[in-house]
């Protein structure tokens, strides 16, 4: 069993859902990058994605796409994303990596999924890769004992939902919204909505679903917790570093946001 | 006449071109996706949208476009008959016009009332804002802060149509980077918004519905071809950044195997300077903004940025089916400097008192090389694809004339 179902049934025997924070690996630079991961996993992540930096993040709203630049600029490389994977896994917590397709690509499906899997990685999110287009991905994972979630949408058809999350493992990921990354001052309508006809398709297999995009206060992720069996965010954090004006003040703000979302995630059902 | 083994628009119906093409997209968009093809599956067998899409192509494009004798230019092709396809004489002054006015016909089809779209050079751009004017479609173009600078006029002229243009300030704020923000508009606005792309790359359906609207170059030239000279050509040559003009050009000549078809990308400074848009010539096999195809990239798959004096060819990436014509040996690519095109621009204006675009300049310093190399016996047909006047300032720079725009910046 991955670490990555680990921490999801341990969530689920406490009777509450998972908290997964984002973070892109190198953001402000790779060092600060896991100190900053350090502190979303002290202040109550379970699992947490690393980000893949990426020059042409399509689906990323600014604050995210501000965060992959940056890490960019910091010359951030596979390498560092594993060796960030490594460190999260360090932690205890559950280490993913979400990554646009081409990085991966151009790594080596079959080599990205080796080390990964070596640096304690336990699977992959890709948000640019259909199921349809994932042959490579699908063996590879299959080979190298990696989870991998894919992503159903609230305009999936039912015939979508049913292949997404048949391909899918560890668990899936419920876009709450039409749009790309970045906090929203309500949880969208479409969330719990999405959710409750994914599950329809998870009945026999037991796949998780987990929501995110637009998820950026306690509140929100306690109303989230009170139907998925995991709560993402990822804007936040990058947004309470990118706002601090030194490193220190900006873990402090960040271990205390997930602190907030962490206390969300438990006090959604009775 | 030869037979037509292959009906060209059928390659890629399932979006596959070779190991190329595909969808890489957010599942977010695959309904759209979906519905786009399955409208232009639908639309392309119905006689009453073909009516009103190629009497819309007569009366306002003002279609067939010329083909036009360069007797003089033909001197500098090493004595080769040089014929121009003259696309540059479509209404809005390009051969974008041809998929724009398609699409647009196909978003009212849909029962959506607003159009995104992305522009590098602002071709596209004031093309699809002249549709969206003539029925009526809510218009807004993405266009990266850069290219709003260098392109300022075509800034003005979607403007006036009535579009909003909004400027791309992420990124190398320049078309890649358009066509990422137009993504994220239509993923967040899909179900009243149709995302007008343009040019023959991105997701299936897009590089077979733009292929397909542009399939009509190829195929007026090829009858106009045989009329005027009793043959075939020996070879068709177009630039190459997308790709949407040379697929349309090459489209109708695949199945003619005598047929040379020859792509001229930008080579910039030179594809061993590092600083270019040769995606084929120098690029490697990737996947970028949907697709599977060439993309200029560093070792970890980071996207490189394109460099070319011509805005219309400044993309880091091709179409997928450029990918497979060029792995499978039916058209040759070739990178034409920034230096080699500015020259043939040069030429074209003084011999024929034709100014081209810059990217249709790239198709013409090709024409020379291929005239040098099959000499005065051969028919090489150009595609003129567009018209230099967007153009003039970066010319008169380049040349250092004294009508050059003085550095305000």
């Amino acid at each position: 069993m991955s670490t990555l179902v680990t921490k999801l049934d341990q969530a689920a025997g406490e009777g509450r859902a998972a908290l997964i924070g984002y973070l892109p690996a190198g953001f402000p630079d790779v060092d600060s990058s896991i100190e900053v991961i350090r502190a979303m996993v002290a202040g109550g992540c379970d699992i947490v994605e690393v980000g893949l930096p990426y020059s042409d993040p399509a689906m990323d709203g600014p604050t995210i796409q501000r965060a992959a630049d940056m890490a960019l600029d910091a010359g951030t490389t596979p390498a560092d994303v594993m060796r960030v994977v490594a460190a999260t896994a360090q932690t205890g917590a559950a280490a993913l990596v979400m990554s646009y397709y081409n990085p991966i690509d151009r790594y080596g499906v079959r080599r990205f999924a080796d080390d990964l899997a070596a640096a304690g990685g336990a699977g992959i999110i890709t948000p640019d890769l259909l199921p349809e287009e994932a042959g490579e991905w699908i063996e590879a994972s299959d080979a190298a004992g990696l989870d991998r979630i894919f992503l159903v949408a609230p305009s999936s058809t039912d015939e979508r939902l049913a292949l997404t999350t048949r391909a899918s493992r560890g668990f899936v990921y419920a876009a709450s919204l039409m749009g790309v990354t970045g906090a929203r001052t309500e949880v969208a309508a479409t969330a719990e909505k999405l959710v409750t006809r994914t599950r329809a398709h998870t009945a026999d297999s037991g796949l998780r679903v987990c929501v995110g995009l637009g998820i950026s206060n306690g509140a929100q992720a306690a109303e989230v917790a009170g139907y998925a069996d995991g709560v993402i965010v990822g804007a936040g954090f990058c947004q309470r570093v990118l706002d601090a004006p030194d490193l220190e003040t900006g873990l402090g703000a960040v271990r205390a946001f997930a602190e907030e979302l962490a206390q969300g995630v438990r006090s959604a059902r009775g | 006449m030869t037979s037509t083994p292959v009906d060209p628009t059928r390659i890629g119906a399932d979006g596959r071109f070779g190991r190329f093409g595909g969808r890489f997209s957010p599942e977010a968009l695959v309904a759209a996706l979906d519905e786009v093809g399955a409208a232009w599956a639908a639309a392309k067998e119905d006689p009453a949208f073909q009516t009103e899409l190629r009497d819309l192509l007569t009366d306002y494009t003002g279609r067939p476009s010329p083909l036009t004798d360069a007797r003089n230019f033909a001197a500098e092709c090493g004595g080769a008959r040089i014929l121009l396809k003259r696309e540059d004489l479509n209404h809005t002054g390009s051969h974008k016009i041809n998929n724009v006015l398609g699409q647009a016909l196909l978003t009212r089809r849909m029962g959506k009332t607003r159009v995104i779209a992305e522009t590098g050079a602002g071709q596209h751009g004031v093309a699809t804002a002249t549709a969206c004017a003539l029925m009526g479609l809510e218009c807004v173009i993405y266009m990266g802060e850069e290219d709003t600078r260098r392109q300022a006029l075509n800034v003005a002229r979607m403007e006036l149509l009535g579009a909003r243009v909004v400027p791309v300030t992420i990124g190398s704020r320049t078309l890649k980077d358009a066509v990422n923000e137009a993504f994220r508009d239509w993923v967040a606005n899909v179900d009243s918004t149709h995302y007008l792309f343009g040019t023959a790359a991105g997701p299936h359906p897009f590089p077979g519905l733009v292929r397909d609207l542009h399939f009509i170059i190829g195929e007026e030239a090829r009858a106009q071809t045989l009329e005027r000279v009793g043959r075939l050509p020996d070879a068709v040559a177009a630039c190459v950044g997308g790709g949407s003009n040379a697929i349309g050009a090459f489209s109708a000549f695949i199945p003619d195997e005598s047929v040379r078809l020859y792509g001229f990308e930008a080579g910039g400074d030179g594809v061993d300077s590092g600083r270019h848009a040769a995606s084929i010539t120098g690029g490697s096999p990737g996947v970028f903004q949907g697709m599977r195809t060439f993309v200029l990239q560093d070792e970890y798959g980071q996207t490189v940025p394109s460099h070319s004096i011509s805005a219309g060819l400044d993309y880091p990436a091709v179409g997928p089916e450029h990918a497979w014509l060029a792995e499978t040996g039916r058209a040759t690519y070739t990178p034409i400097t920034d230096a080699a095109a500015m020259e043939a621009f040069r030429l074209l204006c003084r011999t024929e008192g034709i100014i081209p675009a810059i990217e249709s300049a790239h198709a013409l310093a090709g024409a020379r090389l291929i005239g040098a190399e099959l000499g005065p016996d051969a028919v090489i047909l150009v595609s003129l694809s567009g018209r230099g006047d967007k153009d003039v300032d970066t010319a008169a720079a380049y040349f250092g004339l004294t009508g050059a725009p003085q550095e305000q910046e």
